[in-house]
Parts: C-alpha cells; sequence; structure tokens
C-alpha cells in the first residue's frame, strides 16, 4: 500500500523553480534516501513533504490513513537548540505533543511512550541530562527519540549525521536501518553519502540538475547518474 | 523595623505597587524564558517605546491610557514578530526603528500638546505613585489572563520555542502560539511599564531568565526560578526603593542585577 504519492510535483523557491515534474511513490516499510548536490532541492521537496512549502504544481498525497499528526521528523540542528536549556525528557515528550489535540498537559499514556523510546535509543542514563550538556551523537538520539514519539509509520530525517564522527555516524545509520526493519516504519532520509546510502536505502530519489533519477538502489548503481558519484570514491 | 514594616505597607500607593508588582513580575518572568530563547529579547523593549507613544497620545487626546496602550501594542507586537520572521529585513533593525520612531512621535505629541507631564514621566521612568485604583483591578484581571493562557500552552510553547520546524512539522501550528506569545508579551509590555517604566521594563522580562540559566539545566527548573527569583526582585527593590527613596524601577533593576551576578557565580563554581 502506498504510503505517500507524489504526482508531477514541482517545486520553486523563491520563484525559481527548483525542480519540475517529479514523480515517485512510497510504499511502507521503504527506505528512500534522497541524494543531490547542494542547492538541488532536495531541503525543498524535504520542505514540501512536511508541509511546509506548498508544492508550485503538481500533488503531495499522504494515504494509507496517514495524517501530518503522524508524522516524525528529525530535523537539521538550529543554532537555538545549542543553548537551550532542557532535560532530555523536556524534549523527548513534546514529541507526544500531537497525540494530545487541545489537552494542555501530559497523560500516562503519553509518558509511557517518552520512555518507551528512550530505552530503544538506549539513552536512560542521559534521561535527567541537560540536552545541550550532551555530544552531537547523544543529541540527534535525543532528537530521533522525540521524532518516534510523534510517528508510528513515517519518518524524515534531513541530515542526520552532519557533523558526526565516523563511527558515531555509523552507529545512527544502524540505528535507522534498524528501525526501518523492526518497527517497519518507513524512513525518507536527505542525505549526501552515497555510499552509506545505497547501503542502507530500498530507494533512492537522485536530484541533479532538475533532472531526477528514481529506482530502487539496484537500478541506481545501474543507471549513468550514480556513475561519477560511485567511481569518484 | 517591624513597625516600619507595617507603617511602610500602611501606604496605600505601596500596597498597589505590590499588588501589581508581583503578578507583573511573574508573567514577565515566566514569558522572557521563551523570548530570550528564541532570540526575541529586544522585542519587549521595542515594545515599551510603542507602549510610550501609545500613552503619549492617551494624554494628548485625553483618553484613558492603559484602554489605548493595550490594542496598539497587541497590534505592533504582531507586526514585529512578523518583521523578525522576515528574512528579508533585517530582525534588529526593524525593531530599533520601530522602537524610536514610537518614542519619538510620542515625545512630539507630548511636546505640541504641553510637555511632559507628570504622568508621562512617570511612564518613562516609572513611578508607583501613579497607579489609580482602576489600574491596579485592570492590571490584576490582564495578569491572571495571562498566567492561565501561560499555564495552558506551556508545553506547546516549549515545543515552539525549543524547535518551530518540528512542531509545523508534525502538525502543531507553530504561528498560533508565536502569536500567543506575542500577546501575551504586550500585556505584560503595558501592565509592567507603569511601576519599572518604558525604559527599563525589557530588563523585568530578560534578567529573571537569563539569571536562572546560569544555574538549572531543564526548562521548567529554569521557569519556576525564573518566576520565584523575578517575584523577590521586584518586592524587595519595591521596598528597598521606600526606604532608599529611589526611583522603584532602577530600584529593581539593580536588586536584578545583583541577583544575575550571584547566579552567574554559583554557575561558574558548579562548572568546576
Amino acid at each position: 500500500m502506498a504510503i505517500l504519492v507524489c504526482s508531477d510535483v514541482t517545486m520553486s523557491y523563491e520563484g525559481v523553480n527548483v525542480f519540475e515534474h517529479l514523480s515517485f511513490r512510497l510504499e511502507r516499510g521503504e527506505y528512500l534516501c534522497i541524494l543531490g548536490e547542494n542547492g538541488s532541492g532536495k531541503s525543498t521537496l524535504m520542505k514540501g513533504l512536511l508541509g511546509l512549502l506548498k508544492p508550485a504544481g503538481g500533488k503531495i498525497e499522504y494515504s494509507d490513513g496517514l495524517t501530518r499528526n503522524e508524522i516524525g521528523y528529525l530535523p537539521q540542528q538550529s543554532p537555538v537548540q545549542r543553548d537551550f536549556p532542557a532535560s532530555v525528557y523536556e524534549v523527548v515528550l513534546s514529541g507526544t505533543l500531537n497525540r494530545r489535540g487541545m489537552r494542555p498537559f501530559y497523560g500516562k499514556r503519553e509518558r509511557a511512550l517518552a520512555d518507551k523510546n528512550i530505552e530503544r535509543l538506549s539513552i536512560e542514563h542521559l534521561k535527567k541530562s541537560c540536552y545541550r550538556d550532551l555530544s552531537g551523537g547523544q543529541q540527534q538520539r535525543v532528537l530521533l527519540a522525540r521524532a518516534l514519539c510523534a510517528t508510528k509509520s513515517l519518518l524524515l530525517l534531513d541530515e542526520p549525521v552532519t557533523g558526526l564522527d565516523p563511527v558515531v555516524s555509523a552507529e545512527f545509520y544502524d540505528l535507522i536501518s534498524d528501525i526501518n526493519k523492526n518497527d517497519n516504519i518507513t524512513i525518507i532520509m536527505v542525505s549526501h553519502d552515497v555510499k552509506q546510502s545505497i547501503k542502507c536505502a530500498t530507494h533512492i530519489l537522485h536530484l541533479e540538475n532538475k533532472t531526477c533519477f528514481y529506482g530502487t538502489v539496484k537500478d541506481y548503481i545501474k543507471s549513468s547518474v550514480s556513475d561519477q558519484f560511485i567511481k569518484d570514491r | 523595623m517591624d513597625q516600619s514594616i507595617i507603617k511602610m505597607l500602611s501606604y496605600s500607593f505601596m500596597q498597589r505597587a505590590l499588588i501589581v508588582g508581583i503578578p507583573v513580575a511573574l508573567c514577565a518572568a515566566l514569558l522572557g524564558v521563551s523570548l530570550i530563547l528564541k532570540r526575541y529579547s529586544m522585542i519587549g523593549d521595542g515594545l515599551s517605546h510603542v507602549g510610550f507613544g501609545a500613552l503619549a497620545l492617551a494624554a494628548a487626546l485625553n483618553l484613558a491610557p492603559l484602554e489605548v496602550a493595550i490594542p496598539i501594542v497587541i497590534v505592533s507586537a504582531f507586526f514585529l514578530l512578523r518583521l523578525s520572521r522576515n528574512s528579508k529585513i533585517n530582525g534588529d533593525g526593524a525593531i530599533a526603528i520601530v522602537s524610536s520612531s514610537a518614542l519619538a512621535v510620542g515625545i512630539v505629541v507630548t511636546s505640541i500638546t504641553g510637555g511632559l507631564n507628570t504622568d508621562l514621566y512617570s511612564y518613562l521612568f516609572g513611578s508607583i505613585l501613579a497607579l489609580s485604583e482602576k489600574d491596579v483591578v485592570l492590571s490584576l484581571v490582564l495578569c491572571f489572563v495571562v498566567l492561565f493562557l501561560y499555564v495552558f500552552f506551556y508545553h506547546k510553547i516549549f515545543s515552539v520555542t525549543f524547535d518551530e520546524s518540528f512542531s509545523l512539522a508534525t502538525g502543531t501550528n507553530a504561528n498560533v502560539y508565536n502569536m500567543v506569545i506575542a500577546l501575551l508579551t504586550a500585556l505584560t509590555v503595558v501592565l509592567g511599564m507603569q511601576i519599572m517604566g518604558t525604559l527599563l521594563i525589557s530588563s523585568l522580562i530578560i534578567f529573571p531568565g537569563l539569571t536562572a540559566m546560569r544555574v538549572f539545566k531543564s526548562y521548567r527548573s529554569v521557569v519556576i526560578s525564573a518566576a520565584i527569583q523575578s517575584v523577590l526582585c521586584v518586592a524587595i527593590g519595591l521596598v528597598l526603593s521606600f526606604y532608599m527613596e529611589t526611583a522603584s524601577g532602577a530600584t529593581i533593576v539593580c536588586v536584578n542585577l545583583l541577583c544575575f551576578l550571584v547566579f552567574t557565580l554559583i554557575g561558574m563554581i558548579r562548572r568546576r
């Protein structure tokens, strides 16, 4: 069953079309990596998928009973967060916010969910620590736990390993693969790490100069789009 | 000593100052934490200048000051919030322009209509003598509204402050909550101006939060600490200003500064 269908999507940023006529569909449980050079429209597409930016043409549709408040999102870190006084628990718990509707306070269910995801990402020992005192890798785990609180089925990640060292990055990729396989959560990840993407993903969307490649990883490796990237490395 | 406290509290202007000052201090501290973290510290300052312009206009037209100032400041708060999010206009610069223009308009209007009278002077530097009984009632009601809305939206305000794009992406309408924050700030600024004065009200908003952040590490502890500190500083400042016969607003800021220095020291010692 398709979870996301993009049909003939054109996105523009400040009046200029970043890419045109993009169509693809994503099934439940798949793992999509969005690749491309800087300025190829990865972030713009991400904003479109999140509903923060309306497409200039075409349609982005979530189906299979998925509504906006069931999406988990791991954004790139903003400078504000680097000196924000908040405990890990407070941050993770805020991921359950969209489940509460108008109720002003968290209930038992939300707290249990937050605890479950803190355990899932093995950050129990940090629960009471201050978010800003954590290392980059730990912070990403906290934000991932928050994203998991917000979703049961779809997780969007925006260059999640930027600024992390290789060992921590590898751990983080494993974690995401694990979430994809064991929790059956569909993954959409913006990345510029082609090698890693080929290893983890089931599908690749490569944006370049307004032309796009979309297909399975196997097809991507065979295609000409990937050639320059894979041979270079 | 006991007797002199009783004597102090028997003055109705001191009673009024404490009755208005304490809840306003509470509101200012709570909102301040969000404003600092959202990098909106200067919005409080800009709004107070707009408030001064509005009061000058009200005085010139012989209208009730608070009733004129409150709607004007609320509208400006939404306007400033929009400006500082619009990347094409430099947010800092925009606030500076709005605040100095409002102050200038206020002063020009007063000079045309007969000079700075005591009312306006007291709004510039803050005076507890100028509080009327009607102001006290209105202030209390509005403070209650601010506190209620803040508590009701506490978790949403946290989420929107910590990560606006996450909130938006996961279906929380961040813009609505930004507007709630702006509305509450506008109300607090106008109410606080009566005691602190136009020039010093922003410190009531910024100091307690910043002070708390020196020492505390979770959002909730920062908020609670800021609230307690702010109330204590205002109460101590008012009492000191009574005994030392100093301007109320300035005395409160000095107490806040002292508190900030002490917390900074504690923070430095702890980090070792």
